[in-house]
């Protein structure tokens, strides 16, 4: 196995309290795996110190692809992010955002990508909009195009179909599916119909 | 608790000996005994001033969180001795300028040195997490120490076209030399200060350590 | 290829360009700026414009461009990570960029910010207070090394703001020591140019404002870092 993510001996205490202790993993290539528990449990913790966001307070994470460990700005240019706490920039529109992150990650930006991104998530049609005036399911949505936009061969997703209608939750379905095709989906969640996605669990208590 | 005796009694010594054995200097007269309080406190200020900074350095490369308490004591003993040797050094500068306060170098200099860690406390203040207040503070204090030696050039020019009467503080600092009997009681409160520092120091981060222990045996 | 070896360049640019882009659809950090560099010039203009003659003019006036150009400064810099806290958009650039452009990006874009105001500002000043510049050249270095280090030391220190959660005046009471070399530098090449001593001495004060933005955008190239990662 060349591709996988492995999560050794992971610890995190926040301010008054410990998340959790000692947790190993190890995540392979082309499966889901999801984070269980309550409100409150560190699923969003667990994710953002995945992500880098966030540093551990003992053990680490490694991404390793083709038998080498990535380094910091490795993991960024390999890693899609799917998050009820990010935000895109209101004040530029669908299309704006998305020629930022293209430039921002040092990839080439084409209108033509952008629109084929954007009707795939939903979109179509609203690129020249600016994000400020979209209802919270477009902007979930927008989400998705951001985080796809420089093709990951890891998706996080932090409770995936948030603000979602029934096409919406069908379209993180697709995601989902063709993403586990070639690569790695790591998600926390509650919801039954998205747990049984899952090759693995991991029940934070 | 004998060491701390021993401080007492050496402490004592050296303030009496300031007043009783040492003769008045020349050129300051009585004015020149305050040289036994004014230079150790500076001198100790600097000294925990640079400790702050390098815990701050260290805590930026190992992060632990024992470095940024580290640093956090010595800031604020520093500030307590630069306090002291503001205003031991404005008496001085009364007695021999004329003037308590008049933007000499080393004025300006130990004046900003309080501003910077006024601001490092105010900002400390400002941030409830403690490994984010530990990040910020210390790249705060590497950041402001490094401005620091630009103020070494740029005042002396401001100060200079203000007061043209430098060469006089220059002449009366010349004129200001020790004799054997100063000598032995400056530096006998030299070793008390440095030892009143470390013995202060000590207690504040035992105290630091157990309030720590405490907050987390709360948590768990 | 030239993007391949200044990578950061094009990077750091990408978010100079976005913040451009909002701050040109919503002038707010543009407008605090200048709403406070009008408001204080005119007071000074009303309250000091008429007395400014004799030797000690141009000390004051010196002064006063610098502490109009500071405080203005302080209301509008902190602006741009303070946004990115407050809306969430940090995680998002956070997972997209590395800590180098974004600090580069940010810094060009509070010197265009701040070039902006001083472009209107500094000949608003001249003329209200009725200066004569006797070193145009010294006086416009002065302004552009001035700016420059203005918005190269604030940078950094609106991050660690913005981080702290922008509270009240934090951004004054921590730039203040940090800026104070260069606001006396300035004052001093100010009163220089201003025709306040001998002009040779501006020579000096400008080389030490060239490197005092050196050492600021050193050091805040390298410590970025901390303040932006957990």
């Amino acid at each position: 196995m060349q591709n996988y993510v492995a999560v050794k001996k992971l610890s995190k205490e926040y301010s008054c309290r410990r998340l959790f202790a000692d947790v190993s993993i190890t995540i392979p290539d082309r499966s889901v795996f999801v984070v269980l528990g309550h409100n409150g449990a560190g699923k969003t913790t667990f994710l953002r110190i995945i992500c880098g966001l966030v540093p551990a307070t003992s053990g680490q994470v490694d991404f390793v692809l083709c038998g080498n460990v990535l380094t910091a700005a490795e993991k960024r240019a390999k890693v899609g992010l799917v998050s009820p706490d990010l935000e895109l920039y209101g004040e530029l529109s669908a299309v704006e955002n998305l020629e930022f992150f293209s430039g921002v990650r040092g990839l080439p930006f084409s209108l033509q990508r952008a629109r084929e991104i954007l009707e795939f998530v939903g979109l179509k049609g609203r690129g020249h909009d600016y994000v400020a005036t979209y209802s919270s399911g477009m902007k979930q949505r927008m989400k998705y195009a951001q985080a796809l936009l420089h093709e990951p061969p890891i998706l996080i997703l932090d409770e995936p179909t948030a603000n979602l209608d029934e096409v919406g939750v069908a379209l993180v379905d697709t995601i989902i599916r063709r993403q586990k095709e070639k690569g790695i989906v790591i998600m926390a969640t509650n919801e039954p119909r998205e747990v049984c996605y899952g090759d693995q669990q991991l029940s934070l208590a | 608790m004998t060491w701390q005796i021993i401080l007492g009694i050496w402490m004592s010594g050296v303030v009496i000996a300031s007043f009783v054995y040492m003769p008045a200097t020349q050129g300051l007269g009585e004015m020149g005994r305050i040289i036994v309080y004014h230079v150790p406190a500076a001198w100790i200020a600097v000294l925990a001033y640079l400790m702050a900074m390098v815990n701050s350095i260290h805590y930026l490369r190992k992060r632990e969180i024992r470095y940024d308490r580290q640093a956090q004591i010595n800031a604020e003993l520093g500030t307590v001795f630069c306090i002291l040797a503001t205003f031991t050094g404005a008496i001085w500068s009364r007695g021999a300028w004329g003037a308590y306060w008049n933007w000499d170098p080393r004025q300006t200099s130990i004046a900003v040195l309080l501003m910077i860690y006024a601001a490092y406390f105010v900002l400390r203040s400002a941030i409830s997490d403690s490994d984010m207040r530990a990040r910020l503070s210390a790249v705060y204090a590497v950041l402001a120490f490094l401005t620091v030696p630009f103020l070494v050039f740029i005042v002396p020019r401001v100060y200079y076209s203000l007061h043209p009467d430098l060469e006089l503080v220059n002449l009366v600092e010349r004129s200001f030399e020790m004799d054997r009997q100063m000598l032995v009681v400056f530096l006998a409160s030299v070793a008390g200060v440095s030892g009143l520092y470390l013995w202060l120091y000590n207690i504040q981060k035992r105290l630091e350590n157990l309030f720590y222990k405490k907050a987390l045996r709360r948590r768990f | 290829m030239a993007t391949s070896s200044f990578p950061w360049l094009s990077r750091s640019l990408a978010v100079l360009r976005k913040d451009l882009r909002i701050e040109f659809r919503t002038r707010y950090a543009y407008s605090a700026l200048l709403m406070f560099a009008i408001t204080t010039l005119v007071t000074v203009s009303f309250s000091v414009g008429g007395f400014m003659s004799g030797p000690e003019m141009t000390d004051i006036a010196a002064a006063l461009l610098w502490i109009i150009l500071f405080f203005s400064a302080m209301a509008g810099l902190s602006r741009t990570f303070v946004q990115e806290e407050e809306s969430g958009t940090v995680i998002a650039l956070k997972m997209a960029a590395e800590p180098e452009p974004v600090y580069i990006g940010k810094y060009l874009f509070n010197v265009v910010l701040l070039f902006s105001l001083t472009v209107l500002v500094v000949p608003l000043f001249v003329v209200m207070l009725n200066l004569s510049v006797v070193l145009v050249g010294g006086f416009l270095a002065t302004v552009f090394l001035g700016a420059m280090g203005l918005a190269g030391a604030s940078t950094i220190l609106a991050a660690i703001v913005a981080k702290a959660g922008a509270k009240g005046s934090l951004m004054t009471v921590l730039s203040f020591p940090i800026l104070l070399p260069l606001m006396l530098g300035a004052i001093s090449a100010t009163r220089t140019a201003l025709g306040g001593g001998p002009p040779g001495a501006i020579n000096a004060d400008l080389l030490m404002l060239f490197f005092y933005n050196g050492v600021a955008l050193a050091a805040s190239l390298l410590l970025f870092e901390y303040v932006w990662n957990e």
